[in-house]
């Protein structure tokens, strides 16, 4: 008896775990470091299938994995996948109405990979953002002129300085409550340097309590350091660079009552704030110190915004240090950011008109998953 | 030298943890945890830092009796009972040196630690959070005294999105036919917090992003070196 092709394929279908099935396929899942494998298969067309994934261990037992429905088409196991290791799954698919078993095999070996291709436009923009930066660093160390906005809160420094020295008070710096892990605490300590040289230069007394231990050693050494450069190695007082609390409130109580009782001429709130940030800086207002404050956190800084003199919004206190050093390097690199940020902005205004004229490859160029 | 090593040590740390975000392949994928796991095991030991540093300044200010000493031996004791509590009778779930303090558990409810943890404590923490209710409202109603233009428009937003999440708001608006619907006082307030709002807040941390990007490239490449205690 003659049988013809199909009829032969329908019968080693109906025969379970006879032959990987070229509708389902499981293949390395890219640019990711091995510990994910795509499956895909076609579509069931009718609704009366119960179907299911699993998975063989290593003791070969069958391990279910995802419950499916007819309308899925793919899935990605991140379950337990081990890089350069064969794994071997199954699509078994149990019609409702016949009680007919269908089943297709497939196996894969995850690779970890050397580079992830869906950050490729993010490294582009980050290298693009870098030569500009370095660029413009470059041009300045050749004595290059370079315009920069006028920040008024930290014009503002010497004249906080001058007010504390006058009125022979201290001036409160409070780099936050985050650690040395968060730039924003990191940028805090960078202005500290400066403010303490200055406060070193006109002999004010400079008060920083800090809410972590390694904030704590840094702040001393970068106080320290701008008191030595300032010439006034004698006047460094370790004991004014303390530790309150790692807890946030405890914090904030503490710097309260030593601005109650202190009555410091002039706070410095530079870093990482939250809720905290309106307590010390109406306390702070309070007392009648001039207030100049920063921070990275876009809800805090209405709140600084009310209650201080000056306020840093986002990235000027990331540029504080640099436009206060005026060293044409460091220029150099404002510059450069400013730079990125006119990409950013084209960036955004192409990106808006190709959504507006339904073009959304641009967007998802973007879009890291 | 001693400047030289930290920023040699930064530039190859920085660049192998922006390698990191690239390359998702072994060494470099398990990067980030471990420069984490470190962090915390320096910042375990640096704790002990900070409780020193606590303890000198504050028995200085006692033992000197500076102005207000009193609130600084409150600070000591405080601090002195809660390590106490804790090595003595444990935490939560961890025992102490003398066990798990099952008599004074059953007295007070709870082990000694804990005891003070959620009854002072924790309505210390409250009360102090507490007092941002009555700051918002000072700091709101200088920052909604019309001065100029820009303070105007603060205002009047304002008023619109207190209103519109009120149901006072939502009373007033009511009677606008459904063809009115976005002059109805809670979309009016969602339309002020989901677009000009989160525009301006998008805004700010976009140029915040910049500016890391900006500043962590002069910490790598040694431009900036105050975080080192100076320039030199």
């Amino acid at each position: 008896m003659r049988m013809n092709l199909s009829a032969w394929v329908v019968i080693l279908m109906l025969l379970p775990g006879l032959l990987k099935a070229g509708s389902f396929i499981a293949s390395d899942h890219p640019s990711d470091d091995g510990t994910a494998i795509d499956l895909s298969w076609d579509k069931f067309g009718s609704d009366h299938y119960a179907i299911y994934l699993a998975k063989r261990d290593s003791a070969g037992v069958w391990i279910r994995i995802a419950d499916l429905t007819p309308a899925d088409s793919a899935f990605t196991d991140k379950s337990d996948v081990v890089p350069d290791m064969s794994v071997q799954y199954l699509l078994r698919a149990t019609s409702i109405r016949t009680g007919r078993l269908t089943e297709f095999y497939a196996d894969a070996i995850a690779r970890a990979q050397w580079f992830n291709y869906r950050k490729l436009p993010l490294l582009i923009l980050l290298m693009l953002l870098n030569g500009a930066v370095i660029y413009y660093i470059i041009a300045a160390k050749r004595g290059k002129e370079l315009f920069i906005r006028k920040i008024n809160g930290l014009e503002s420094m010497d004249e906080a300085v001058g007010r504390a020295t006058e009125k022979g008070k201290p001036i409160l710096f409070v780099p936050g409550i985050g650690d040395l892990d968060d730039i924003q605490t990191i940028a805090g300590l960078t202005i500290l340097s400066q403010l303490a040289f200055k406060a070193a230069a006109y002999n004010a007394d400079l008060i920083v309590p800090v809410s972590k231990s390694m904030v704590l050693s840094t702040a001393r050494e970068v106080v320290k350091e701008a008191y030595l450069r300032a010439g006034k190695p004698d006047a460094f007082r370790k004991d004014n660079i303390f530790y309150l609390t790692d807890d946030q409130f405890g914090y904030v109580a503490g710097i309260d009552g030593i601005m109650v009782r202190e009555q410091p001429a002039a706070n410095f709130f530079l870093g990482t704030f939250y809720a905290e940030a309106l307590i010390l800086a109406e306390t702070g207002f309070g007392t009648g110190a001039m207030q100049t404050a920063g921070t990275a956190q876009p809800h805090q800084l209405p709140f600084f915004v009310v209650s201080c003199d000056y306020t840093l919004i986002g990235e000027e206190l990331f540029a504080a240090s640099a436009y206060l050093s005026k060293e044409p390097n460091q220029l150099g690199s404002l510059k450069g950011q400013d730079m990125g940020k006119l990409a950013i902005v084209l960036l955004i205004l192409i990106g808006s008109a190709m959504e507006i004229v339904g073009q959304h490859w641009f967007k998802n160029l973007f879009m890291l998953e | 030298m001693k400047r030289f090593i930290p920023l040699l040590i930064t530039f190859f740390v920085g660049i192998i943890v922006i390698s990191s975000e690239f390359i998702p392949h072994k060494p470099f994928s398990s990067v980030n945890e471990a420069l984490e796991n470190w962090f915390m095991i320096i910042s375990g030991f640096a704790i002990i830092l900070g409780q020193l540093s606590l303890l000198r300044v504050n028995g200085f200010r006692v033992a000197e009796k500076t102005q207000n000493w009193q609130y600084y031996l409150a600070g000591l004791i405080s601090f002195t009972l809660m390590v106490l509590f804790g090595i003595l009778w444990g935490t939560q779930d961890a025992a102490g040196l003398l066990g798990n303090s099952e008599k004074l558990a059953s007295q007070l409810g709870s082990k000694p630690f804990e005891y003070l943890f959620l009854n002072v404590y924790q309505h210390l923490s409250a009360t102090l959070f507490a007092l941002l209710a009555f700051f918002i409202a000072s700091a709101a109603y200088r920052a909604f005294i019309i001065r100029s233009f820009e303070s105007t428009l603060l205002m009047i937003a304002a008023v619109l999105v207190m209103l519109g999440r009120t149901s006072v708001g939502t009373s007033l608006t009511a009677w606008l036919p459904e063809g009115w619907r976005f002059f109805h006082l809670p979309n009016i307030a969602d339309f002020i917090v989901s677009y000009p709002s989160s525009a301006a807040q998008r805004a700010i941390l976009i140029s915040a992003a910049l500016g890391i990007v900006g500043s962590s490239l002069r910490i790598l490449l040694g431009i900036e070196r105050s975080y080192l205690g100076g320039s030199d």
